[in-house]
């Protein structure tokens, strides 16, 4: 352990301004799992996973000349597909299934795409850069690389959007209606097999942006999406379904605890420590439920 | 028992142990059957009986792999100098050493991850469903993660098991050793859930997978009931991970022992192969699994993830009952199930 963090109060700025603009991020993968949970009823174990692929799609644009900011509207709208695919193929086998049947089934989609991007785009660990150079604040102690801001902004003007877009537009309407009671949208004329697939593509391409953004911010390795699947499902169980602000914030928090873990426990155990205390959440939630006999459901 | 079962048996047991001399060159494939088996077999205790589909077994599994020989190794020499981290000196067992050490290893990789699985299992079977899932999902990533940062047994270099002693000149009697240990292992296992499929135990595990709320309000203490369950899961993947970690000869955390990617998945997979909540589903389903996989996976290599990942999804997909499932439905008789026809054709009429 090293607690050179709070020896340096610089230090802590830099952890809490890095952390809060990689929240954002998780946030915005997390605001997919939610939405396609709630509709659905479905836990995607290959979120994680479509977060890197669409990483990778903003990483060949890279490699062919093109700016990789363009990915974040290149890489939603080819992700959108795979998604609508990815549905009609397997997923809509399994939406009216038990919960564990659609775990296992992404799980299994997972380590397909996992194995795929391995074979298309190799094992190294890529990035792409973005030549955005870094501001400096508080008399150079604390550096922030532009693409994370660059990334925090896309993200929000993203969510936005998608909030406006769910409010106001038919299809929003219509996949509203669905998770509400979709065997009533269906009596009154909603195609839900159509808005189940539009639902799946929408996460589908959010995943394409956030992984577009984590192509110029972080890394890309064909097998670390399982960690943003775990942090998107936190956030989500956190904060609830169908609840935006809370996910931003919870969102933010987590990003806030991996940077302060990474700190004073050290590089090695900040993965350890994202699923150490998704079990911790969930073991919390269960004691305080249980005191009033119930469980989380 | 009946004399049909007594022929069935002891031919099942004579077969096991002429295999190691009839099929001489495939003795470690043999032992990593048995371990597939046992490892399926405990997972059907929680997902098929108790209805918890947990994926954390695999941490108990290389708890007793990091156990068995760190035992092994620090009975006899400073486990710090053994690993990496100290310098990796060697130290040599001596054929007694290595047999005590092994011996005394199992035996704490049975107890320690048992005591474990009592001590979380009040927290984590709390869970229910999909979050039960997930949890131990996290929790066997955590360990395997955790593991690689731990210095004395090796952090991210591995660790390397004591080798088998050299003064023993028989070639074969590394292989033999490890294939008689685990068929063992398979026995035990065997009878031990053989037990619970004729007790009590088993119709309450059976009353929690099908409404746990009633269950409770017909007095069982289900929490009880559930931790005991896991707990017997754990002591019997403690001991399978001691005994891969032997065979295998070196230990890494996150490919080795908490390889939640391949061992944590195949043994829900081979359960629900063979069809979960039977006493041979498991079985069946390990062994055929296993020779399909070490019969495609040369053929079509580096393909395999991908060809593992299109098994999880049609199978989980296509036939979430099982083999032994899909045989129930076709003859009802043989499992000791009476149909009334006209309620069948009541029914057939109804849809």
């Amino acid at each position: 352990m090293d607690f050179l963090i709070f020896k340096a109060p610089m230090l802590m700025v830099q952890a809490s301004l890095d952390g809060i603009l990689l929240g954002i991020l998780f946030a915005l993968i997390a605001y997919g799992m939610a939405l396609q949970w709630g509709v659905m009823n479905i836990i995607n174990i290959a979120q994680g996973d479509l977060v890197i692929l669409g990483g990778y799609i903003a990483y060949t644009i890279y490699l062919w000349g093109i700016h990789p900011a363009w990915g974040v509207i290149i890489s939603p709208i080819i992700m959108f597909f795979v998604g609508w695919g990815l549905y009609k193929l397997v997923i809509n086998k399994v939406v009216d299934r038990d919960l564990f049947i659609s775990i296992l089934a992404t799980f299994g989609i997972a380590i397909v795409f996992q194995q795929l991007m391995n074979f298309i785009f190799g094992a190294d660990v890529v990035v792409a850069q973005s030549e955005y150079g870094t501001t400096m604040l508080f008399d150079n102690s604390v550096t922030l690389p532009n693409s994370k801001i660059f990334s925090a902004f896309i993200s929000v003007l993203y969510a936005v959007a998608l909030v406006i877009y769910m409010k106001k537009s038919r299809l929003g309407r219509a996949i509203r209606a669905t998770a509400q009671n979709a065997r009533a949208a269906k009596i009154l004329g909603v195609d839900t097999e159509k808005v189940y697939a539009a639902t799946f593509g929408i996460n589908a391409a959010l995943c394409g942006i956030a992984g577009a953004l984590i192509s110029i911010t972080l890394t890309l390795h064909p097998y670390v999406g399982l960690p943003y699947t775990v942090r998107s499902f936190m956030i989500v169980i956190v904060a609830g379904l169908g609840n935006l602000p809370a996910v931003a914030v919870s969102g933010m928090g987590l990003g806030l605890f991996e940077e302060f873990a990474d700190y004073i426990l050290g590089t090695e155990f900040r993965i350890g420590a994202v699923f150490l205390l998704l079990v911790l959440i969930l073991v919390y939630r269960r004691f305080k439920l249980s005191k009033k006999r119930e469980y989380l459901k | 028992m009946k004399q049909k079962d007594l022929i069935l048996y002891s031919s099942l047991i004579i077969l096991g142990l002429a295999a190691p001399y009839l099929f001489s060159a495939f003795k470690v494939q043999l032992t990593y059957l048995c371990v597939l088996i046992v490892l399926a077999m405990t997972w059907n205790l929680q997902g098929g009986e108790m209805g918890y589909n947990t994926f954390g077994n695999i941490l108990f599994y290389g708890l007793g792999m990091y156990l068995t020989a760190s035992v092994q190794v620090g009975m006899f020499f400073p486990l710090a100098e053994w690993t990496e981290s100290g310098g990796e000196k060697t130290f040599v067992h001596t054929t007694a050493q290595y047999f005590q050490g092994i011996g005394v290893g199992l035996l704490v990789s049975a107890i320690v991850p048992a005591i474990i699985a009592g001590a979380i299992g009040y927290a984590i079977l709390g869970l229910r469903g999909h979050y039960f899932a997930i949890c131990t999902l996290g929790l066997g990533i955590a360990a395997g993660e955790i593991a690689g940062g731990i210095e004395i047994i090796g952090a991210g270099q591995g660790f390397t098991t004591p080798p088998f002693p050299a003064e023993i000149v028989d070639t074969e009697a590394r292989g033999k050793f490890f294939y008689f240990l685990s068929f063992a292992l398979l026995i035990g296992t065997f009878i031990f859930v053989k037990y619970i499929y004729g007790s009590r135990f088993r119709l309450i595990l059976n009353a929690i997978r099908d409404n746990e709320d009633k269950a409770e309000a017909m007095g069982i203490q289900t929490m009880k009931y559930k931790i005991v369950g896991w707990m017997c899961s754990a002591f019997f993947c403690g001991l399978a991970g001691g005994i891969m970690g032997g065979l295998i000869g070196y230990i890494d955390s996150t490919d080795v022992a908490f390889d939640g990617r391949e061992m944590g998945v195949f043994m829900v997979l081979m359960a629900i192969l063979g069809g979960k909540g039977t006493l041979w589903g498991p079985v069946i389903g390990a062994t055929l699994f296993h020779f399909f996989k070490e019969g495609l996976w040369t053929l079509i290599l580096g393909w395999q993830y991908v060809a593992l990942g299109v098994l999880i999804v049609v199978i989980v997909v296509y036939f979430p009952e099982g083999l032994m499932g899909w045989l129930r439905e076709k003859y009802p008789e043989r499992f000791g199930e009476v149909i009334d026809e006209k309620d069948r054709k009541a029914q057939v009429e109804l849809k």
